[in-house]
């Protein structure tokens, strides 16, 4: 049973490595925004048309239609 | 957050590699399917493999889990992440070479595994089964992976990691520390290994990684892709960002916990037991908040739900994911537990979440792609809609037979008659009893299986239709980064300063393998003093016989634990009690009975009755659906082998003598041969020692004697179940 103790600490270590990545994400302001970037990705990548210009590229602050 | 930056780069995202991941996902698939069609026919048909050893039930069952989850999920994954990550990060996977070798090197991986596990080459561990050079070969393939991910991410011109990103971090790194722990073994051949750990010790390293497989390669990477995929085809914003972001670190918290809600009832401590299903509750609500959030996505969409073949597989496939994950946290509870384990609720369970989240979410993706990797619309929405509806059915005709089959097993093995005796001491009258089951699920299983083929068609003339994409432009400022590079004097300092989270990565990698090598030897070794005294290793004649059961997949269908229930003890005998187990390496307990346990199984019948028995069971058995073993009467026992076996595991602490490998077993083997070819005399049969069912037999009329050398005093009282 004592093979709990590797079990315990191999869990803890990954709960580690996450907590060091949910502080990592706040400080670096991950979840400053929780509102746009779900409709963010709805506005990527437009397929282009056989014979049309490649896609256009993204500004930042798009107006954003109410849904 | 504007940065005015005139610098935009233009770049392409890589469309071959998720055409390569999607193809092999879709042709596994119907391999892994298929596998699973003869195991549901082997089962109340126990003729169907044709008396051919590669593809019985015990050795097709571990090539039908390795291809659907690992073959088919594992492409199905990869085809997502590979299509969504590069979308989410605005950036191409950081290298196409490492994408290729992650394709080409995961793929020959399941080659291997369809090669060695109808030979019997298997660690029989559940969805651990391969055995150690291509546990190697999985490593080095999941790291490239997961160096690829990480760098893709680092690179990316999008500064908001989305929580698909999130999921398929917590994939990568949790799998590939689940792998290399449960992983630990100690060759005997090549392709043979003894796992380092032993008995209860194994069990619970293997739950531990078993449940966290379902977590981590099977939730994760596809709650990632159901957050991408979903908003996107139906155009709407998720409905709520913030839930995601709670349930993601809720979940994975919460999931590495729950793995001993397999062991419940078992030699495994009370309070491990209670903390796992403890835990597993808990799982409830991130689980569902995953789900609500899914399906409230589609509030106002609904219309297009019903237009659109690839929602309608995506609303199912969610939903089933709420089903599964508010049906295993009941099973974790351990009065329901109880009743359900080792019968056919738990497949049930399992498929419901296998056919249902995992299969349908599959679909939903390449309906999704297909149609934008080739520039097209799909060929036939009507075929995607058969296929729906179709599979529906399947997946209703295949659980709830299941269902009725596992309640009704745990019912009658529980049942005492007035007189309080078991009311069906008979194992056979449970099996005879589910039967029709079986059969409504075979069926069930064919309409899943055609509503594949009806998919590879309609997405086959798709492409044919369309012109492939190879890399679909794009275009996005690079991220500001906060200081340049200097080249010169300090350059190396700065290139490692620049780069932590690679450095950190390799670091841990290393730190945890190597630490994993050194402490976990440590702790096993010396913990193998037996609990019980009379306890001993096995001989070597019994060692062969009992990696001829490993090689058989006996586990699959038969059980090695009895638990405190006096229904248990009645039918099994006492029950088992951890010390017995302290030489079981791997530990073989098993998780289904479809047969009965087998842990008491050592002298309750005479040898002359597993001869036959092994041979075809209904001349001993009528009504048995087990099948026929006349190869191991034909087979002569490969005694080449032992030395290497024996010292292996010495190596992993089974106290063999030294040098008793170089002569003294070989007498010891050949002494037990001739005893048990005379007890077959007596019971009319003749055999050839050096036979394998010899050892075979040596090994099963072991099995529980052990504790019976000594008297042993009741231990706390039974409970009454």
């Amino acid at each position: 049973m004592s093979v709990i103790l590797i079990l315990i600490l191999a869990s803890l270590f990954m709960a580690l490595v996450f907590l060091a990545g949910f502080f990592w994400a706040v400080r670096s302001g991950q979840f400053e925004d929780t509102n746009t970037p779900s409709m963010r990705i709805l506005f990527d990548e437009r397929m282009p048309e056989p014979g049309t210009e490649p896609a256009k590229h993204e500004t930042p602050k798009k107006k954003i239609s109410a849904d | 957050m504007t940065t005015t930056n005139t610098n935009i780069e233009t770049f392409k995202y890589d469309n071959r590699i998720v055409r390569a991941f999607a193809i092999m996902t879709v042709v596994w698939g119907i391999v892994g399917m298929l596998a699973g069609m003869l195991a549901a026919v082997e089962l109340f048909y126990p003729g169907a493999n044709l008396n051919l050893q590669y593809i019985t039930f015990g050795r097709l069952r571990p090539l039908h889990t390795n291809a659907v989850i690992f073959a088919f999920v594992g492409n199905g994954m990869f085809m997502g992440i590979y299509y969504s990550l590069q979308r989410l990060c605005k950036a191409r996977m950081w290298s196409d070479k490492l994408s290729w070798f992650n394709f080409y090197g995961w793929n020959a991986i399941i080659v291997a595994a369809a090669i060695t596990l109808p030979l019997g080459l298997t660690t029989s561990k559940e969805y651990a089964e391969l055995e150690w050079p291509i546990d190697i070969a999985i490593a080095i393939v999941w790291v490239a992976f997961t160096i690829n991910l990480m760098a893709t991410i680092i690179k990316r011109r999008e500064r908001h990691m989305y929580v698909a990103i999130w999921f398929y971090i917590a994939t990568a790194l949790t799998v590939a520390v689940l792998h290399i722990v449960n992983s630990m073994e100690v060759p005997a051949g090549w392709f043979k290994s003894y796992s380092m750990y032993a008995g209860v010790q194994d069990a619970l390293v293997q739950w531990w990684y078993g449940h966290n497989a379902v977590a981590f390669f099977l939730t994760t990477p596809y709650l990632g892709m159901m957050y991408y995929f979903l908003p996107k085809a139906a155009n709407r914003p998720v409905f709520s960002y913030r839930l995601s972001i709670i349930h993601f670190w809720a979940l994975i918290f919460v999931y590495i916990w729950a793995g001993p809600h397999h062991l419940l009832y078992t030699a495994l401590p009370d309070w491990a037991q209670s903390l796992g299903m403890v835990f597993s509750l808990m799982l409830i609500a991130p689980s569902w908040g995953g789900m609500l959030n899914g399906l409230l996505t589609l509030r106002g969409a609904w219309d297009k739900v019903r237009q659109d073949p690839m929602l309608k597989f995506m609303v199912v496939a969610v939903t089933a994911y709420g089903m599964a994950t508010l049906e295993g946290p009941t099973l974790a509870i351990k009065s329901i537990n109880s009743i359900s384990h080792y019968t056919s609720w738990t497949i049930a369970h399992v498929h419901t979440g296998a056919l249902g989240w995992n299969g349908f979410l599959t679909f939903s993706v390449l309906y999704y792609l297909f149609p934008r990797l080739y520039k097209t619309n799909l060929w036939s929405t009507k075929l995607a809609n058969y296929h729906f509806w179709i599979a529906l059915l399947g997946m209703m005709f295949y659980i709830v037979p299941i269902y009725v089959a596992g309640v009704t097993e745990g019912l009658m093995w529980k049942q005492f008659n007035k007189d309080g005796f078991l009311q069906y001491p008979n194992f056979l009258e449970t099996v005879v009893q589910i039967i029709p089951m079986y059969k409504l699920r075979a069926i069930g299983g064919t309409l899943y299986i055609s509503g594949m083929f009806l998919m590879a068609y309609n997405l086959y003339k798709t492409a044919k239709a369309g012109v492939f994409e190879p890399d679909t432009e794009a275009q996005a400022a690079p991220l500001t980064r906060d200081y340049t590079e200097k080249p010169g004097k300090h350059f190396w300092h700065h290139w490692l300063e620049s780069k932590p989270i690679i450095f950190t990565g390799l670091a841990i990698i290393a730190v945890l393998i190597g630490g994993a090598v050194e402490i976990i030897p440590m702790f096993l070794i010396k913990e193998n003093v037996p609990t019980i005294s009379s306890v001993k290793p096995y001989t070597p004649l019994e060692l062969m016989g009992r990696d001829i059961y490993i090689r058989e997949g006996c586990v699959g269908c038969h059980s090695q634990m009895i638990r405190p229930f006096r229904s248990e003890t009645e039918r099994y005998g006492e029950y088992s009690k951890a010390g017995e187990f302290v030489y079981d390496h791997p530990f073989l307990w098993g998780s289904k009975r479809t047969g009965p346990d087998l842990h008491r199984i050592g002298g309750k019948y005479p040898d002359a009755w597993h001869y036959n028995h092994l041979e075809n069971p209904r001349s001993t058995s009528p009504g048995s659906i087990m099948p026929n073993y006349p190869w191991l009467l034909s087979q002569d026992l490969d005694t080449n082998a032992l030395p290497a076996r024996i010292s292996a595991l010495r190596k992993v602490g089974v106290p063999y003598p030294v040098g008793f490998e170089n002569g003294d077993a070989q007498k010891d083997m050949q002494a037990q041969q001739a005893k048990v070819v005379t007890d077959l005399k007596v019971g009319m049969v003749t055999a050839d020692p050096n036979k394998e069912i010899i050892a075979l037999i040596a090994y099963l009329q072991r099995l529980g004697t052990d504790i019976k050398a000594a008297p042993v005093a009741p231990a706390a009282p039974l409970t009454t179940k």
